[in-house]
């Protein structure tokens, strides 16, 4: 499990510059939770997760991995970057190899793997990712924007992550694309019971896939609690330029306009499943 | 406007020698024909042909088959080529790589530049445009210091200030966030409203279409669905199947319908919806 | 990566010389450094360091903020000075071990080094206070004469101005793919030369993908807006000599006659 403990980030210390990206922020993470990280374009986001996996280091407070201090000297940086895995966005712009196999393998050759063994599991994640075997002695640079993608999520998986943070995995995508990413990656939590930290701009998708939610505004956590607590609080996500799921907005205009409904509907099946027992309850 | 008969478009696939192995059909016998003044919206997964159509529209890319006019000018004629250009304004994607300048001002300048427009004139024209999209008081500022929804903005004022009758986009918002995606959007429909801007919007976004005159579903490169919003997101099953979204009000009208509640297909707002369930105090409720 | 290099960077403020034409700092930043291989007197360099100071004064720019630029010289600066100073024949000086330091040498070693840092000095001050944009067109209209001769002087300075506006972004970009490659494991600390350069593929290989793919839209970009190269074109902030700029150039003019009368009198 991770533990962030009290970090504080300064871009740009000692200058007149400096901004306080991250501001005291404590958060554990244990073992096996999907978790929707969303905040306003600028919030910390970003910067956030690299603090996860010793990217950056944080100008105050520790990160601990399963309660050793990621920042103290002779600790094993690779090591834990194998166990908590990073996606960037766009990750297809990091492929550089001349076939996708060789290109999953990148990752776990750094581990110090043999050959035989790094082949195995690069093949394990490119089926875990659902890419074709027709791919894998491909050229990257000829497979689909989505197909891309997937390769790309591969080369992380193939470390054997314990923890994965995906960074706005679905964008560019379209709704297809959208769809088989989140699925996948939904999937995989399930059968490696994995911890996921989805970093996203849609309360949509988010709503949909985790099953904690982070808020993050000018650099702090403002919210971490269950998707119905924190979009109960819709009108504070407004306020910071996010916004609840649209099913919610329904449901409320319809109790509004005299339907005694639940509102804390988040995805169409829910608001459906609700208004119809409703109806039942009525007799209508 | 903007006329389309019997569009073909094939890609040349080359071998590793670089010889032509085949070909593939991105666009395959497309016909449309978009008035002035219109917003047309144009939705389809990656891959459907949409952003191949969207190059033909102001000459960067040429027929396989078929025609395709701008303003009654067939954009195969190389004396119209850049006429053409400068009536049919295009955005792209990445809101990086469309702009030149290293100052707002002088981006949005870049075009009438081109053009041959006096000085004097290119420094009105830059105004207005800046002003259109509200990026006025970002003349000075170096592009690399704004968000995506503001450098897509730019983009879009470095196409008016070439005083084009249309704008395409194509897929604008792609790689934006909401806030950036809204901006935009916004953009788009207000120079449809008050300039009278004809506007492709090329996107997979479904709410950004419904506000459309007429929306085009495109699918292996054929025009798959077409008709007003309400008329295309009434066929929620069809456009699930082409890997497309319909809004989540339509959707939730639809699963209803389902369940035996009978309601009207195309439902596209919250209040069309209540009113739909037979709900009272509507009025009472949009005053708030 | 690049922290503290000032050579090269913009320096936002208004002065006199930030208004002045960039055609005028260009040439006049030409001729200074010429100037500096003319005069070979103390007294000359004198010249020439009242005339940057006065310019140093007039430009507004903190002179720490100047000489910041100087750090990634002083290597180079240092290594002429001891070949100078220790390999110049001559009437010895001092001498001990194997090395001895002539007159000459030191004589020579001190005025290389004082017109290196005059140098340096002169060429920042000239792109402290002017924007690449404005520096670009000068060397456009400079360089116009040589249109005459088939070079592509627009599409030159074209180049030059889209390849400052990509620099921020690809240094960006080349943060971002670092930061992912070491995610991946990835290791670009190696002291070993070899294993160094191995471990840049992973780097550039995704980074000139990226830069192509940015050339490709951008052309396209350009296109779609009718560029079609410098034929008929107008200039939005088209370069005006007005009364300021012609008085620098009678400065300069004044400032380069002082430099050739010094040499020819042997002063």
């Amino acid at each position: 499990m991770l533990r962030i403990d009290d970090i504080t980030y300064v871009y740009e210390q000692g200058t007149a510059m400096a901004v306080n990206a991250l501001d005291h922020i404590s958060v554990d993470i244990p073992d096996g939770q999907f978790i929707g990280l969303v905040g306003h374009t600028g919030s910390g986001k970003s910067t956030f997760v690299q603090m996860l996996n010793g990217l950056l280091k944080p100008t105050t407070g520790h990160v601990y991995w399963d309660d050793q201090d990621i920042h103290a000297d002779g600790y094993n940086k690779k090591e834990l970057r194998s166990r908590v895995g990073l996606v960037f966005q766009y990750p297809e712009h990091q492929l550089f190899e001349t076939d996708v196999l060789t290109d999953v393998m990148f990752g776990p050759k750094n581990l110090g793997l043999s050959d035989a063994e790094c082949e195995k599991r690069a093949k394990e994640a490119l089926r875990q990712t659902f890419l074709p075997e027709e791919f894998w002695k491909a050229s990257p640079f000829d497979l689909s924007g989505g197909q891309q993608r997937r390769a790309a999520i591969a080369g992380v998986l193939a470390m054997h992550p314990q923890i994965l943070i995906l960074d706005e995995p679905t964008a560019g995508l379209d709704p297809k694309g959208r769809d088989e990413i989140l699925d996948m990656v939904r999937d995989m939590k399930r059968s490696l019971n994995m911890t996921i930290v989805l970093v996203s701009h849609s309360m949509d998708d988010v709503a949909e896939y985790a099953d904690r939610i982070l808020v993050m505004n000018a650099g702090k956590i403002m919210m971490d609690d269950t998707p119905e607590r924190v979009f109960a609080r819709y009108r504070e996500l407004e306020g910071i330029g996010l916004a609840a799921p649209q099913v919610m907005y329904i449901m409320q205009y319809l109790k509004e306009c005299g339907l005694d409904v639940n509102t804390t509907a988040l995805t169409v099946e829910q608001a459906a499943a609700e208004i119809l027992k409703h109806r039942r309850e009525l007799n209508v | 406007m903007i006329k389309t008969e019997q569009l073909v478009h094939d890609y040349e696939v080359r071998d590793d020698e670089g010889n032509v192995s085949g070909t593939v059909r991105a666009v395959d016998g497309v016909s449309l024909d978009v008035q002035p003044g219109e917003f047309i919206a144009v939705l389809g997964h990656n891959g459907s042909g949409k952003s191949t159509l969207a190059k033909h529209l102001n000459a960067l890319l040429y027929p396989t088959e078929g025609a395709v006019w701008v303003d009654g000018m067939k954009t195969d004629d190389d004396l119209k080529l850049w006429t053409i250009r400068q009536e049919a304004g295009m955005i792209f994607q990445n809101p990086d790589n469309q702009i030149i300048g290293q100052v707002v001002e002088e981006d949005v300048g870049f075009g009438p530049e081109n053009l041959g427009v006096p000085t004097a004139e290119i420094w009105e024209r830059v105004e207005e445009a800046l002003k259109t999209v509200g990026m006025w008081e970002f003349r000075k500022k170096s592009p690399n210091r704004l968000s995506g929804g503001q450098k897509q903005r730019v983009s879009i004022a470095g196409v008016i200030a070439m005083h084009p009758k249309c704008i395409i986009m194509d897929e604008p918002t792609a790689m934006l966030d909401p806030g950036g995606r809204h901006e935009v959007i916004r953009a788009a429909r207000a120079l449809n409203d008050v300039e009278k801007i004809t506007i492709i919007l090329i996107t997979h976004h479904m709410e950004e279409a419904i506000y459309a005159d007429h929306i085009f579903v495109m699918d292996e490169g054929k025009i798959a669905l077409q008709g007003t919003p309400r008329e295309v997101f009434a066929h929620v099953e069809e456009m699930q199947q082409l890997h497309l979204d319909v809004p989540k009000v339509t959707l939730l009208a639809h699963e209803l319908r389902k369940s035996g509640i009978p309601l009207p297909e195309g439902i596209l707002t919250k209040e069309e919806l209540a009113q739909a369930l037979g709900l009272s105090g509507v009025s009472d409720a949009q005053d708030r | 990566m690049f922290d503290g290099v000032t050579i090269g960077q913009y320096y936002q403020t208004d002065s006199v010389l930030h208004r002045l034409d960039p055609r005028v700092k260009l040439i006049g930043t030409f001729v200074y450094i010429i100037s500096l291989f003319i005069v070979n007197t103390w007294i000359g360099y004198l010249a020439a360091a009242v005339f940057v100071a006065v310019l140093i004064t007039l430009s507004h720019v903190p002179f720490g903020f100047i000489m910041r630029g100087m750090k990634p010289i002083l290597l180079i600066l240092l290594i002429t000075v001891v070949f100078n100073l220790f390999l110049t024949p001559g009437t010895t000086l001092v001498s001990f071990w194997k090395l001895t330091i002539t007159y000459e040498g030191l004589d020579f070693a001190t005025k290389m080094a004082v017109r290196l840092i005059f140098l340096i000095i002169g060429s920042s001050l000239m792109t402290l206070t002017t924007t690449p944009n404005q520096l670009t067109d000068a060397l456009e209209s400079v360089m116009g004469p040589l249109k005459k001769l088939h070079v592509p002087v627009h599409e030159i300075s074209m180049m030059m101005s889209i390849a400052l506006r990509f620099i921020p972004i690809l240094m960006e970009e080349t943060d971002k793919i670092m930061k992912a490659q070491i995610a991946r494991g990835a290791d670009f600390e190696s002291k070993n030369l070899m294993k160094k350069i191995r471990s840049l593929v992973p780097l550039l290989v995704p980074l000139f993908v990226s830069a192509f793919r940015r050339a490709n839209d951008l052309a396209m970009a350009m296109e779609a807006r009718c560029y079609k190269g410098g034929e008929g074109r107008t200039k939005m902030k088209p370069l005006v000599y007005r009364t300021g700029d012609y008085t620098a150039y009678g400065v300069l003019a004044a400032y380069a006659a002082v430099c050739v009368v010094l040499r020819a009198a042997g002063i």
